[in-house]
């Protein structure tokens, strides 16, 4: 099967069937960080992808929210 | 898997609550919990129209997006930070959800308000960009409010954004920010709009799942400055914990609000004054963003 990966862009691909769960720690991704996606569905850890899957592991995660600096002087305390 | 309440195949697992939904029902999730927190903090009344804060990325257009499904009268407002191609597209997703629903969307320019795009504000001024870029968004949220007849601005922040923060905060016991860490921050002066965040029950993981299964087009393309930023070392050290234990990011927010932010609440409020330069909402003489605006308007090449 074909595993898009972002950030970067990259694909790998991975030969055999195998639990998505299975999938993601063998390629070091926390569950919580990605949705797994086949075509137009979500997949569970459970679902077991092979063969001709393209699986699209899509980071879930926004950064950049800065801490709001101590001290005064900004819009609503 | 199959879903918890109807036994079809789940589309998405959710550990912390230790069961597993189809779409519909996850859909029927979420909004369940944007409702109860709306109910729960008072955020906002059927009758009022809602300022959207909107980014183009998947937890803001999925806020408007269940606002709207929920019945509110809401326009979105984009805050164009003049980042590249990422601004660019990012405008575009946002433009396209509003066309294609109707809604109103407002534009405001960052260069406009501070006389340079965020990625000058960055090379003039010492300040981390995403620093420079949240007071922006935050003055000119409320001065779009202000201006277009809004009381009440609505954030995207998820459970994440808001455990990542408090874990900030905690890291470096910044016990005057930890009291305004809420889900609700009140108008305390009549130029100060309210700013509420619905989707702060849920996690990252949940409005990007939203997103997907509404056929929202979000940009999933992170903010080029984003990256290395503190805030993303702190999710990920959390999304571990709660690997290890689901529920942990829950339980350190949800307890800190139930149980410690009281304690951390000033004894004596601060005194809001308005702005001699621009008259927004201060605690000083000039605010933040004026002084931010200055340092630019000094050092920018011209």
């Amino acid at each position: 099967m074909k595993v898009v990966l972002r950030y970067p862009r990259r694909e790998v691909e991975v030969a055999g069937k195998r639990r998505v769960r299975e999938l993601l720690r063998e390629l070091d991704v926390l569950p919580e960080t990605v949705l797994v996606i086949r075509g137009s569905e979500l997949l569970t850890g459970d679902t077991v992808v092979g063969g001709d899957d393209v699986i699209e592991l899509r980071p879930v995660i926004s950064g950049g929210t800065a801490a709001r600096p101590a001290g005064g002087g900004e819009v609503g305390p | 898997m199959k879903c918890r309440k109807c036994g079809d195949t789940a589309a998405l697992e959710l550990r912390r609550h230790n069961a597993a939904f189809c779409s519909p029902h996850f859909i029927e999730f979420f909004r369940k919990q944007v409702r109860e927190a709306i109910r729960q903090h008072r955020m906002v009344t059927t009758e009022e129209p809602i300022l959207v804060a909107v980014s183009g990325g998947k937890d803001s257009l999925a806020l408007w997006d269940v606002l709207i499904e929920e019945g509110y009268a809401t326009a979105g407002l984009y805050l164009d930070l003049g980042i590249f191609d990422y601004s660019v597209e990012s405008r575009a997703k946002c433009e396209a959800f509003a066309s294609a629903r109707g809604q109103r969307l407002i534009v405001e320019r960052v260069e406009e308000a501070m006389g340079a795009p965020i990625p000058v504000v960055q090379k003039v001024t010492r300040r981390p960009t995403c620093s420079a870029c949240g007071l922006s968004k935050r003055y000119l949220m409320n001065r779009a409010a202000l201006a277009h007849g809004y009381a009440v601005v609505a954030t995207g922040h998820n459970l994440d954004d808001e455990a990542a923060t408090l874990f900030g905060s905690v890291m470096h016991w910044q016990t005057d920010a930890l009291p305004r860490q809420s889900p609700m921050l009140p108008s305390t002066h009549p130029k100060l709009a309210r700013r509420v965040k619905p989707l702060y029950r849920l996690s990252e993981r949940e409005t990007a799942a939203y997103a997907f299964l509404r056929g929202i087009d979000y940009i999933v393309e992170e903010c080029p400055f984003a990256r290395g930023a503190t805030s993303l070392a702190h999710k990920e050290v959390l999304n571990r914990l709660e690997e290890a234990s689901p529920g942990a990011k829950h339980n350190f927010l949800f307890g800190f609000l139930e149980k410690a932010r009281p304690a951390f609440e000033r004894a004596e409020g601060v005194t809001l004054v308005e702005c001699a330069s621009c008259g927004q909402v201060t605690t000083g003489t000039i605010c933040a963003f004026c002084k931010l605006a200055d340092h630019v308007k000094r050092a920018a090449p011209s």
